[in-house]
């Protein structure tokens, strides 16, 4: 299996959906000529020309809109927000539109966008551009959630989100496109949606996360384990549909849980699967049900304060130890 | 604060327990932990221990009474505390038969309430305060000794909630390990895997005297009343069948002699019986079909053998239980089924003692009866009755001679165990007892 970079791994997602299917294109900011802000685009523009990569003015209300239009009528757009923190000025078309018309429609119109780009802070890019939005968009229902945390997620989600007949929101972790990892180069890989994968197998302590904080979450599970702690590391990696049945499996086994979400702690996503545990698996619960986010407040600029503000390895040890009772 | 005394769980199955003698009066100063109480369960006779201090306040429960797990059956309180509403709500002044006045609710009353026990020993200061604090300091177990709130609630997981209701635990028997004293998961562990001490039993007996022809009542004793139900159960619903084989026993007999003789200086003592446990369990590791039992959903087949064996004590018998019976030696087995049977009659023995087996055996050579038929003991899929070896005349080759044999009767619970299994097995435990170096070979 080739070793690639988690762009390259969206790239070829991209690649191989595109080829396979003449309806699915791409448009967004700076997607063609410049071969995107991330790269991600890289060569596509060449490849499949202007009609199916399409350079967009910055006019995100704008683009969406189009793109659901385009959804509706039996194309297979692929949207992508330079960053998701610029998504909010098409929140309209996204959670008013995108997420209900299937609904509004009576089942008549199917929306198969997938609206893609970067999420979370990447270094001093400040409270504006530093969120992780997965949460807000997960609110809605109609919306199908994804937030791939290694190159390989990246790529078999990607091309199951293109597939989908639903909106999808494709939240990549800023940060993570040059990271490596294994990734199979069958066009046939797909990863359905709605399937946890439990990274790492432990008895003591579930830790479950989604996204970019996986590799956190690894980090802390081995060092776990030098002090004689078997962590069992579960990455959601679709927020909409939930695998619920592998959240209750993990906290059946290990009975104590430690929840890690790169954004904010109210109303967040720790918060919604802490409720979900609660509910279904109260029985099994040996320690309150603890959680690791950013602090609760927007993203400082200041190194050092933004340092302290994000989601660490430290925290998520200290979680651990406290549900663990050490 | 003032601390029920209840009526508690002292062995895995006990439902009721008979209060045999009060080892404090009313009146005596009680300090937490002392033991207050026989109590005849439906095994064995065990100690009741205090779980707070004070005054041993008001006896509710009379000895002889029987009363349900759960229900209150003494007070302990400081002198001059009002507690006539626990004696109220007890079941009145304690001239009412609480066996009535224990219905389900009284132990559930007993874990929500319980603590209140536990809290009137010294108060764990602080405690609650590391539960809160700011620093994520995690609480030293040491200081949390109970799992009392300062509300009288026990504090549990509901994990550890749940599997002390499954493992038949009052929450309230329990310390608790993690912050502020909860009771948690590994605390109720260490609870089910430490067993309460057994104490010595007093005789019993109550004949009734009355006017008409001459009879005495003798009341239910538990394990009487264990025997009833047990063996109802099985000879309803379990089909018996029985298959009879007669053994030579010579080369056995021989066999023991030098065993005795070797390890005479030893005080090693071995007996027939124990010769037949060890050529069952060898013959059971062949025979899975026969070391199993009926689950109702499936055949459990135990690859372990652990052979209970019958033993006769006053009141009934009782079959403490050789664990891995196949992996010991002759001699091994013989000084283990001595120290048990021994602690089986003084009623001694611990419940762990006496569960757990995955096929038994019953001897009543040692009465003289040749032959016997066994109950089987559920679920176990079947039950060797052994009767006495004699020296028989036999025909050999033409010839008359004098052998020493032997009848056991394997009852066998036909759901499980078929006619020529139980036979195949007979074949081998007859082959290692009639060669028994096949047991070592």
């Amino acid at each position: 299996m080739a070793v690639i970079t988690y762009r390259d791994a969206l790239n070829q997602a991209l690649v191989e959906e595109m080829e396979r299917d003449p309806d699915v294109f791409l448009m967004g900011e700076e997607v063609g000529v410049y071969n995107g802000a991330y790269k991600v685009s890289k060569g596509l523009l060449d490849r499949f020309g202007d009609m199916r990569v399409v350079d967009t003015p910055i006019t995100e209300l704008g683009f969406a809109g189009l793109g659901i239009g385009a959804a509706m009528v039996g194309l297979r757009p692929v949207i992508e927000f330079m960053t998701w923190n610029f998504s909010m000025l098409a929140m309209d078309q996204v959670w008013n539109s995108a997420a209900k018309l299937l609904s509004m429609s009576a089942g008549q119109f199917k929306i198969p966008v997938t609206f893609r780009g970067p999420n979370g802070a990447a270094l001093q890019l400040a409270a504006q551009h530093s969120q992780a939005l997965e949460a807000v968009y997960a609110h809605f229902p109609g919306l199908k959630i994804v937030t791939p945390g290694t190159p390989a997620d990246a790529k078999g989600l990607l091309k199951a989100s293109i597939r989908d007949d639903d909106p999808v929101c494709f939240f990549e972790g800023e940060m993570l496109y040059n990271i490596k990892g294994e990734v199979p180069e069958d066009e046939d890989f797909v990863i359905p949606l709605g399937v946890a994968d439990l990274k790492r197998e432990g008895s003591d302590v579930s830790i479950i996360t989604h996204g970019k904080m996986i590799n956190l979450v690894l980090q802390a599970a081995q060092q776990l384990e030098k002090e004689g702690i078997s962590a069992d590391v579960l990455d959601l990696r679709t927020l909409r549909p939930l695998d619920v049945d592998a959240i209750l499996r993990t906290v059946a086994k290990t009975n104590r849980v430690v929840l890690v979400e790169e954004g904010w702690p109210y109303s967040g996503i720790t918060a919604t699967i802490a409720a979900i545990i609660q509910e279904e698996a109260f029985d099994h619960l040996d320690a309150p049900v603890l959680r690791v986010t950013q602090a609760d407040v927007p993203m400082p600029y200041a190194k050092g304060l933004e340092r302290l503000a994000k989601p660490s390895v430290e925290l998520i040890l200290e979680k651990v130890n406290r549900v663990l009772y050490r | 604060m003032a601390t029920k005394v209840y009526m508690e769980a002292l062995s895995p199955t006990m439902e009721e327990g008979r209060l045999i003698t009060w080892l404090k009066k009313e009146g005596d100063e009680i300090a937490e932990g002392d033991v207050l109480a026989e109590v005849e369960t439906d095994k064995a006779t065990m100690e009741l221990v205090a779980r707070g201090s004070g005054l041993l306040r008001k006896v509710i429960l009379p000895e002889g009474e029987t009363a349900s797990v759960g229900a209150v059956i003494a007070v302990i309180a400081g002198a001059d505390e009002d507690i006539s509403s626990i004696i109220a709500e007890a079941g009145g002044d304690g001239a009412a038969p609480p066996t009535a006045a224990a219905p389900a609710g009284a132990a559930k009353e007993a874990e929500e309430k319980g603590a209140a026990a536990a809290a009137a020993g010294p108060a764990a200061e602080g405690t609650g305060a590391v539960a809160t604090a700011p620093a994520p300091a995690p609480a030293p177990s040491a200081a949390a000794a109970d799992g009392a709130e300062a509300g009288g609630r026990v504090k549990a997981s509901p994990l550890a909630r749940r599997l002390a209701k499954q493992g038949g635990l009052s929450l309230d028997q329990i310390s608790g390990t993690g912050p502020g004293g909860r009771i948690i998961k590994r605390d109720i562990e260490a609870a089910l895997e430490g067993a309460p001490a057994a104490a010595a039993a007093p005789a019993v007996a109550a004949p009734a005297p009355t006017a008409e022809a001459a009879y005495a009542d003798v009341p239910l004793s538990q394990m009487r009343k264990t025997i009833a139900r047990r063996l109802t159960q099985s000879i309803g619903p379990v089909p018996h069948f029985f298959l009879t084989i007669e053994i030579d026993m010579t080369q056995a007999m021989e066999l023991r002699k030098k065993i005795n003789e070797r390890f005479a200086d030893q005080g090693v003592k071995v007996s027939p019986n124990d010769l037949i446990i060890k050529a069952a369990a060898m013959a059971l590791l062949r025979h899975p079909w026969v070391n199993a039992a009926w689950t109702g959903e499936a055949i459990r087949q135990y690859s372990d053998v652990h052979i209970g064996v019958a033993v006769a004590v006053d009141e009934g018998l009782i079959t403490p239980v050789i664990r891995n019976a196949h992996r010991k030696g002759i001699t091994e087995i013989a000084t283990e089924v001595k120290e048990l049977a021994g602690r089986a009659r003084e009623k001694k023995l611990l419940p762990e003692e006496y569960t757990g087996s995955t096929f038994s055996i019953s001897n009543l050579g040692m009465f003289g009866i040749e032959e016997f038929t066994a109950v089987i003991n559920p679920p176990e899929a079947a039950i060797l009755a052994v009767g006495a070896a004699q020296d028989k005349v036999v025909v050999e080759n033409g010839e008359m001679v004098i052998r020493n044999r032997m009848r056991v009767t394997l009852s066998c619970d036909h759901r499980v165990v078929d006619g020529a299994t139980g036979a195949q097995f007979l074949q081998t435990l007859k082959s290692y007892l009639e060669e028994p170096m096949m047991m070592i070979a």
